[in-house]
């Protein structure tokens, strides 16, 4: 039987997918959020997820729409200052994985959310770092999602204000206590990993209905494929009823409030 | 020992032109009142610290306030630009302001150490990142015991913080609760502090190990109901998340800030955190 879903639900599905259960997972808000609340709502329900506004091990019945909402702290186990979630839980070693979102990536995993342009004088001056930077370094590993476009993703970011490999590929090389960075990459149309050696973005999945070409013209350098190119599982209809539900719970609060 | 002032008051008093001020609270009881006392003393030439310069400094920024901004991540959350920082920096308008920026962990541990007295912080950050070509107060050290290349920062010292707080004692001591940002670090690094709260009542109620700033740790408390209004107090009011989405449309143009500041600001003689 065939379901009917959106690019947009086949992203976060396969997003929430990466999780495990019992992983520690520091949390960006947005895309990346979506797909933690509806991994611990499905397949994981002991993924232990953490934001960066102080909020351990938190269940949110709705998606906050910031990093701080009350809803956050008060269905946490805990709620620490933010020196401690960055110091003791981020840099302490405690998290297997940061989610992460972004405006702009490039080949190497780079992550761009500081500007366009150039930094004297920006065409869009975005949000800035955050939490991203040390996130990136400090966990485990990094999971990254957004919508694939040909803006997104680019041969070389204009800024890097995240580290994913570095210019060329080797910034993490030799750098002592620092994480494996990120490990796949997942838009609407496919799943990249790093290729072992040279560090760039491999297509090692594409979701159903999506052709190589459709990556490529998306991608702003010569998108590369894995040999053995996988099709990446469709969505349950388990888990898009929790999906929907969530974002139909998520929608009424906050239009509420 | 905390003085009790009127809003007004302690503004007059603390905030000077020219100073280094830390308005602080991490999405929640962000001190939206004082905020707008200060837009309406008209402050001028403020350095602005804050971690999220969120709407309050966007509607300080668009006010002319600001001289410069130091933050570490600059947008509305979940709905998209700052506008009013972004026509700062980008056209200069009202003037130009010059920006600083950091990660949020280079922040917090720098609040940290300045509550700590210290002149840096030290901390494992900014690996491979272009941010220390754009920040000169961004360096790195070597660990004099295991050799480890670390990110070091200047510890901020703002002339003055100012934080909201659900209620003070009738002696001055103040509970926060909720998520606690770096509230506490921002009033202990500062030269002076002002607290806004909720209330005022005759016990805290705090267990052993809540978060309470002692009176004599203070220098001023007013009284601000629903003073962190559009965002929220844990335990009073929730954020209005409806509000943040409205600012988008109000802060992109600057005719309509201008009229959203007036109506808002400058004529509401009891202002409580902006909300129409």
């Amino acid at each position: 039987m065939s379901l009917e879903y959106t690019s947009s639900e086949m992203m976060s599905v396969t997003a929430a997918r990466a999780l495990e259960n019992g992983m520690t997972c520091f949390v960006g808000i947005g895309l990346p959020s979506e797909a933690a609340n509806l991994a611990r709502l499905t397949h994981a329900p002991d993924v232990v997820l953490i934001y960066e506004s102080g909020t351990l091990q938190t269940k949110p019945d709705i998606l906050p729409l910031s990093i701080g909402d009350g809803e956050l702290c008060e269905s946490a186990l805990t709620t620490v200052a933010v020196p401690e979630m960055f110091r003791y839980w981020l840099q302490g070693g405690k998290v297997d994985v940061g989610f992460l979102g972004t405006a702009q990536i490039d080949r190497f995993a780079n992550l761009n959310t500081t500007l366009i342009g150039d930094y004297k004088a920006p065409k869009v001056r975005l949000p800035g770092g955050g939490g991203a930077p040390e996130i990136a370094t400090n966990a485990g590993e990094v999971f990254i999602t957004l919508k694939h476009s040909k803006r997104a993703f680019v041969k070389d970011v204009d800024f890097v204000t995240t580290l994913g490999f570095g210019r060329d590929g080797k910034g993490r090389d030799n750098v002592p206590n620092i994480g494996k960075g990120p490990t796949r990459v997942i838009t609407d149309l496919c799943v990249m990993k790093p290729d072992l050696d040279s560090k760039e973005l491999v297509v090692v999945s594409l979701h159903p209905g999506v052709s190589r070409e459709d990556v490529t013209e998306a991608t702003g350098w010569e998108i590369r494929f894995a040999e053995q190119l996988e099709s990446t599982p469709e969505p349950s209809e388990n888990e898009l009823t929790i999906l929907r539900e969530l974002k139909v719970r998520t929608e009424r609060a906050h239009a509420d409030a | 020992m905390a003085e009790f002032l009127s809003l007004h008051d302690a503004v007059a008093r603390y905030v000077q032109d020219g100073a280094t001020v830390a308005m602080e609270g991490f999405t929640h009881l962000i001190p939206f009142a004082a905020g707008h006392e200060v837009i309406r003393q008209k402050k001028r030439d403020l350095t602005l610290i804050r971690m999220t310069p969120d709407i309050i400094y966007d509607q300080m920024i668009g006010a002319g306030c600001a001289k410069k901004v130091i933050f570490s991540w600059g947008g509305n959350p979940g709905v998209g630009s700052l506008h009013r920082l972004r026509d700062a920096v980008e056209k200069g308008w009202p003037h130009k302001v010059e920006i600083l920026e950091h990660s949020h962990a280079a922040m917090a541990c720098a609040f940290e150490a300045g509550a700590a007295g210290l002149p840096l912080a030290v901390f494992r950050g900014y690996i491979g990142s272009e941010l220390p070509s754009v920040n000169d107060q961004i360096k790195f050290i070597e660990c004099p015991f295991t050799g480890e290349r670390l990110a070091a920062v200047p510890s901020v010292r703002p002339d003055v913080s100012i934080i909201h707080a659900q209620r003070a004692d009738r002696q001055g001591n103040v509970l926060v609760e909720g998520i606690v940002g770096v509230q506490k670090e921002a009033v202990l690094a500062s030269k002076h502090s002002i607290v806004t709260v909720e209330e005022i009542v005759d016990d805290l109620g705090a267990t052993p190990n809540a978060c309470v700033i002692p009176s004599w740790a203070i220098s001023a408390i007013a009284v601000a109901e629903k003073g962190a209004l559009p965002s929220y107090t844990h335990g009073y009011y929730g954020r209005s998340n409806l509000f943040y989405k409205e600012w988008d449309a109000i802060a992109r143009d600057r005719d309509t800030f201008t009229q959203w500041l007036d109506d808002n600001v400058f004529n509401a003689a009891d202002n409580v955190g902006g909300q129409a």
